[in-house]
């Protein structure tokens, strides 16, 4: 394998995705991102410089909606989706930042 | 303090379009009300729900990006922008980053009589977040997800400010611009107008920007200017002991004035950016912006000019005038009408604030014709009305949008310009105040007026004071 992902980027990774690995989750994480990134080099070695860069898979553009309200007050509907709930809100746990 | 210091600021604007419907679902924006009832399962991010992109955003986020002199980007199209946070339900914030609809803009500002041009770097559509309540008591926080999903712009500037003034007039000028196209209402109070400062400080004559720290939650310009100038002598500070200055995001808190620590700042790169792959292109062809630009309305600067030059209005009547669209609309339709833009321009500025201010009201809540004011104005000249039954009548314009000229005569309002009837009052008058009238003739100017009080009081407020003032001296 080409690539080589350090510690501290497996790390800082895991802060971002706000994820607790032990020392085994974290080797074989940094072993499956080696190999992601070995699969990208490999597509890299294709010449694009020809092609136009995709920005959607089908050859559709513009697809809008008028701004007209269509939904009503769906709000158990909405909560009745939450693992817990406070009052008419979702009740999660304390985040200040 | 040896060295001399510049402080270099740029902002970053989020401000609330004016739409009925979220940027991405048909649920209402409207404000207020109990939590989550404006929510669905695109705007709580439900698996399996397709976001379907809002025509009138696109509409608004080009007027905007027209008229701050951007370049528009004709194939423009969304990304995800990926953080966790419980008030963005989808674990992502569908937003723009490699094809922002607008580029390389620039607003003019005008601080202690010198203009200035502040650059836009770009401007992107992207959806608000939902609202977090912390508990005190709880170790929980109650999320309403209402505001999940209603459209903003986020405007980005250059690094172009360099004091408190300069981004107070940058903000204005955003805000002028952004409600005359009636795109948002702009309210720093309420939050449908916020602004992220970006301040780093470097010694006067350097080329090379300093560390900048960025600070949140600033609502109102009096926050904006203490901030500035807090962090200002606090980056100053930590320079002169030798230290530096952090990158990260600091929160301001405006009962501490104060700003502390937030996090460190995240690079984009952090937020692992992907085209969105629900939403499809956008493609912005010249007819489209033909549509927009045609819709555009004279500008505030314009009109600024224009009153002054063309209606003789003097530079801070016509920036009270033009604060909003609908006064200095209302002001031309009046002028246009009876030809007397001063007069117009005096009831605007001294009755219709006056009474703005006493019924709470937003110069867009104004509801009287301008044909109402012209015609009262008109019958003020010509004497139909003396002035303080004009003050009168024109409460029941400002309120009921009634037509003045049928009000005064439901209610007897005229002027009496009966003579004889007039004189007949005068002679009663002059026959009870014999200490009054004894006054006058014995030198005491002020003792006429209580005549004319007298008189004004028994014609029951519908004489012209200054007819009866003439007869008044003429019978003495």
């Amino acid at each position: 394998m080409a690539n080589k992902i350090s510690d501290e980027t497996i790390e800082y990774v895991g802060i971002l995705a706000k994820l607790e690995l032990s020392e085994q989750e974290q080797q074989d994480a940094k072993a499956d991102m080696e190999k992601m990134l070995d699969y990208i080099d490999t597509l890299n070695e294709l010449d694009t410089s020809d092609v136009e860069p995709m920005s959607h898979v089908f050859p559709i553009n513009n697809v809008f909606r008028e701004d007209v309200v269509t939904n009503g007050n769906q709000m158990e509907e909405t909560l009745a989706n939450a693992p817990l709930r406070g009052g008419d809100c979702f009740k999660v746990p304390k985040t200040i930042g | 303090m040896s060295k001399q210091y510049e402080t270099v600021i740029g902002l970053e604007v989020h401000i609330e379009l004016a739409t009925k419907t979220k940027i991405f679902c048909g649920c209402s924006t409207e404000f207020g009300g109990a939590p989550n009832v404006h929510t669905c399962p695109v705007c709580t991010g439900m698996p399996g729900s397709l976001p379907v992109l809002n025509k009138q955003v696109v509409d608004h986020a080009l007027a905007i990006g027209l008229a701050t002199n951007c370049h528009i980007t004709r194939v423009c199209k969304f990304d995800r922008k990926n953080y966790f946070y419980p008030d963005n339900p989808q674990n992502y914030q569908i937003s723009q980053l490699y094809l922002p609809i607008a580029r390389d803009g620039w607003v003019e500002i005008e601080t202690g009589g010198v203009k200035k041009k502040v650059r836009i770097h770009e401007m992107h559509m992207e959806e608000d977040a939902g609202k977090l309540v912390h508990d005190e008591w709880d170790d929980t926080s109650l999320v309403d997800y209402n505001r999940s999903g209603v459209p903003l712009v986020e405007i980005v500037s250059e690094p172009d400010m360099r004091s408190a003034e300069e981004v107070i007039a940058y903000l204005e000028k955003l805000r002028h611009i952004v409600q005359y196209l009636g795109a948002s209402d702009c309210k720093l109070q309420e939050g449908s107008m916020r602004a992220d400062v970006n301040l780093s400080v470097r010694e006067i004559g350097s080329d090379a920007f300093g560390t900048r720290t960025e600070m949140k939650n600033l609502n109102s310009f009096k926050a904006i200017t203490h901030a500035i100038e807090g962090e200002r002598e606090r980056q100053i500070e930590l320079l002169e002991e030798g230290k530096q200055v952090v990158q990260e995001t600091r929160r301001w808190d405006d009962n501490k004035e104060s700003s502390h620590a937030m996090r460190s700042k995240e690079d984009a790169k952090d937020y692992r950016y992907f085209p969105e792959p629900d939403l499809v292109p956008v493609m912005i062809d010249d007819e489209w912006i033909a549509r927009v630009k045609a819709r555009e309305p004279e500008f505030r600067t314009a009109k600024l000019a224009r009153y002054q030059k063309e209606y003789g209005i003097s530079q801070v009547d016509a920036e009270i005038l033009t604060e909003s669209r609908n006064m200095a609309e209302l002001f031309e339709a009046a002028t246009a009408l009876c030809k007397k833009p001063k007069k117009v321009a005096n009831w605007l500025m001294v009755e219709t604030m006056r009474l703005m201010k006493e019924h709470d009201m937003e110069p867009q809540d104004l509801r009287f014709s301008p044909e109402n004011l012209a015609g009262l104005i008109e019958m003020t000249d010509k004497g139909t009305v003396n002035s303080s039954v004009a003050k009168e009548v024109f409460e029941h314009v400002f309120l009921e949008n009634v037509d003045p000229q049928a009000y005064v005569k439901e209610h007897g309002l005229a002027t009496v310009n009966d003579e004889d009837a007039l004189r007949k009052t005068l002679e009663e008058v002059i026959a009870a105040n014999p200490q009054a009238v004894a006054d006058y003739k014995g030198g005491k100017e002020k003792a006429l007026g209580a005549l004319v009080g007298q008189t004004m009081k028994a014609m029951k407020g519908k004489a012209n004071p200054g007819r009866i003032n003439e007869l008044l001296r003429e019978m003495l």
